[in-house]
């Protein structure tokens, strides 16, 4: 890495390359999605958008985080 | 959109259609969904009953979010937070209850409802933290993002990058785009207290920022600088 703060910063400038849902959308499909994670299934596979999402929107981020923690500790 | 589509299709798909659109809830859920949604939608007693087991169970969730973020905040009580978590279990069963019949079974009951508390917590927090601050909607000094001890190619080379940011976002963006764009992507901003001190919602908001990106994508891609090959060498 030759300009690691230029980069980061390029990349909350410039967001996802990839196609991503807008922040309703991701929030509809949250629940969805944690649970294929805890199943270990492909959830990117199935709810295209949302891990793009992620990487662009740090609110949705963390309550994927949040809501991905709560649910595996219920289950382990 | 594909329904409507189906539905040309001709009388017998159109009732196809229509059993299929129906929500399949009590097929498809799982006994302890099942008997959340029928308890939530029963009357007197027992709906009261459920009502008070639903915020138990937001509450829960809205302090497990609270505790996550409390690092963050070192600033406020003990009582201050659990205040937070309260009033963010309380708008989230109001906005389960309201919601009720969007809940297809797509993922368990409690998994559902858990992620509106997640949000009113988290929201509730994110402008708590920055209750009373300005928000920097300025660029701050650009030569931040500028690595320090380069090769004096690589600075050359880093110098025109960041003036070509720079430009792109003074000449290529909206006044609106550039103040959500330096607000949320360069200075860090949550997207809820921008939100709410814009009078709009998140999801408008990240509307603006993403199109406020692709303007600087375009400006940047037109300008001969290969955005990817930056940006994969994180
Ligand atoms: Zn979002």
């Amino acid at each position: 890495m030759e300009h690691p703060e230029l980069e980061q910063a390029l990349g909350r400038l410039l967001g996802p390359a990839e196609p991503e849902v807008g922040c309703d959308a991701c929030f509809e499909q949250l629940d969805r999605y944690v649970e294929l994670e805890v199943a270990g299934a492909d959830a990117d596979a199935a709810l295209p958008g949302l891990r793009a999402h992620f990487d662009g929107c740090p609110a949705c981020r963390e309550e994927h985080d949040s809501l991905l923690a709560l649910v595996s500790g219920e289950h382990s | 959109m594909q329904v409507a589509t189906r539905n040309e299709m001709g009388p017998a798909s159109r009732a196809a259609t229509v059993r299929r659109m129906k929500p399949l809830v009590s097929a498809t859920l799982d006994a302890e969904s099942r008997e959340w949604i029928a308890s939530l939608k029963a009357t007197g007693a027992p709906r009261d009953e459920a009502i008070a087991r639903l915020h138990a169970l937001l509450l829960r969730a809205a302090r497990f979010e609270v505790a996550r973020r409390r690092p963050t905040l070192p600033h406020l009580r003990g009582g201050d937070l659990d205040d937070i978590a309260n009033e963010a279990a309380d708008d989230a069963t109001m906005s389960v209850l309201r919601r009720l019949d969007d809940f297809r079974g797509a993922s368990r009951f409690t998994t559902w409802a858990y992620k509106f508390a997640l949000l009113e917590a988290a929201v509730k927090l994110r402008r708590r933290a920055w209750q009373g601050r300005e928000l920097p909607l300025e660029p701050e000094s650009w030569t931040l993002f500028a690595s320090s001890g380069l090769e004096p190619d690589a600075e050359a080379e880093q110098s025109v990058l960041l003036r070509a940011v720079e430009q792109g976002i003074e000449d290529a963006l909206t006044p609106h785009q550039r103040r959500v764009l330096v607000a949320l992507a360069l200075n860090g901003v949550p997207i809820d207290v921008l939100a709410e001190r814009l009078g709009t919602n998140r999801n408008a908001l990240y509307k603006t920022l993403h199109d406020a990106r692709q303007k600087l994508r375009r400006h940047l891609d037109e300008r001969g600088f290969s955005l990817d090959s930056w940006l994969e060498e994180t």
